[in-house]
């Protein structure tokens, strides 16, 4: 049997009734080893304006590079408590802020990925729902990580957060324009 | 590590495009570079996983969510969650939210100038079971203007947000019901290019699961993307 999947829709201005049970801005609860992060930042439309109606949903791997998933076999640690998922939504001015740990090296097609977090990001005006990625800065294993590479070098650094003081790093969404995100399609 | 299986990409035509005019606020929303296509991988393969410990088994029936029952007319929506090769996906979160009956949402985003019900929160979720089945209590949502166009209404429609087993099946889609006049003029609806796609948001009447003296039923069947046949190392 053979199907075709369901047509995607946007999330429309309500989402927040139907999303905001499983707000988790705090995505290792204590006692989960890691590095300690907190992210933050905005998601801006084509005016540069903030999005205030916007959501997004993190996952990653723990610090040891493993996900919490049956299809990750690799012999690392799992840890009880973290399952690795987050969802934000924007507040008024469209930002956004969340605390994890850093995750560990995971996997890839010919060779390890640098540590990242996958993130969906959910809008109003979005008739699908946009896939992208945070890097962390001053990580070597960037230079040779497999989805970086393929992204064009001036475009690079939109997925990559940047220090903003101790323990916090700063990652925007830019919809459209010159410093616009880059998003993946699989 | 075993061999990773990929999923399928998405077939022309089912899904809608990120610019779409009539749909005005994808104006300043939607990416004006291209997505950089890329390789599936361990990261997109895996996904979040819920169960009953984030669920409670009465998160079903938004009909029992107040002291008082709420206005309008009971249904049952049910249906199946499946992959794109037919295989139920089981155990997999879905989240729901609506209108009320008169077209309202209790958010402070709705101004429409119809009534809140107290007793009608419009959200729900459920897991699916190990036929991929769900199955909501909820009351049929009502139809409402917004102003995206001259005299636009929505047709009446559940919100659906689905996981499936990995980062690349999320899915957020809306269902709508058979026969409504609205749907030829909403823009969400005729964003999907392929005819057979867009009829496939459309619910069912389905006698099975209707309640005698007490609900009507509707089916909506979800696909999720499903795996590729070919195992991914050996695509070229």
């Amino acid at each position: 049997m053979s199907l075709y999947a369901t047509g995607n829709q946007t999330v429309g201005p309500y989402l927040h009734i139907g999303l905001n049970w499983l707000v988790t801005r705090n995505i290792a609860p204590r006692g989960v080893p890691g590095e300690r992060v907190t992210i933050q930042g905005r998601v801006l439309d084509g005016d540069g304006v903030g999005v205030n109606d916007a959501m997004i949903e993190i996952w990653q791997a723990n610090a040891h590079g493993r996900y919490a998933h049956p299809e990750d076999t690799q012999k690392k640690p799992l840890h009880r408590r973290f399952r690795g998922f987050g969802r934000i939504p924007t507040d008024a001015r469209g930002a956004f802020r969340f605390t994890t740990i850093k995750p560990g090296p995971v996997p890839g097609p010919g060779a390890t990925q640098a540590p990242h977090l996958v993130v969906s990001v959910f809008m109003r005006g979005l008739l699908k729902h946009l896939a992208t990625r945070i890097y962390f800065p001053d990580e070597p294993a960037n230079r040779r990580d497999p989805l970086l590479r393929l992204v064009p070098e001036a475009r690079r650094g939109t997925l990559i957060a940047r220090p903003k003081g101790k323990g916090t790093l700063e990652w925007n969404v830019i919809l459209q324009g010159k410093d616009e995100t880059v998003f993946f399609d699989f | 590590m075993k061999t990773l299986r990929g999923y399928r990409r998405y077939h022309p035509g089912t899904q809608p495009d990120y610019d779409y005019p009539p749909y005005r606020s994808t104006e300043k929303r939607h990416p004006t570079q291209p997505l950089v296509i890329a390789p599936q991988t361990l990261s997109e393969l895996t996904g979040p996983l819920f169960g009953w410990d984030d669920v409670k088994p009465t998160d079903h029936d938004l009909t029992r969510q107040h002291k008082g029952t709420p206005i309008g007319e009971r249904i049952i929506v049910s249906g199946r969650v499946l992959d794109e090769n037919g295989r139920p996906v089981p155990n997999t979160l879905v989240e729901i939210w609506q209108a009320n009956a008169a077209g309202r949402y209790p958010h402070q985003a709705d101004q429409h100038d119809a009534p809140l019900d107290p007793n009608f929160s419009g959200a729900g979720r459920t897991l699916t079971d190990a036929e991929g089945r769900y199955r909501f209590v909820t009351i049929r949502p009502g139809e409402y203007p917004w102003r995206n166009h001259y005299n636009a209404w929505r047709p009446a429609h559940l919100h659906f947000s689905l996981f499936g087993q990995a980062f690349l099946t999320r899915m957020i889609t809306q269902m709508y019901f058979p026969g409504d006049p609205l749907l030829t003029y909403d823009p969400m609806f005729t964003c999907i290019a392929d005819e057979n796609a867009r009829q496939r948001l459309i619910s069912t009447f389905d006698w099975e699961t209707t309640i005698p003296e007490h609900a009507l039923g509707y089916r909506f069947d979800i696909v999720l993307r499903g795996r590729d046949a070919t195992p991914m190392e050996n695509r070229k």
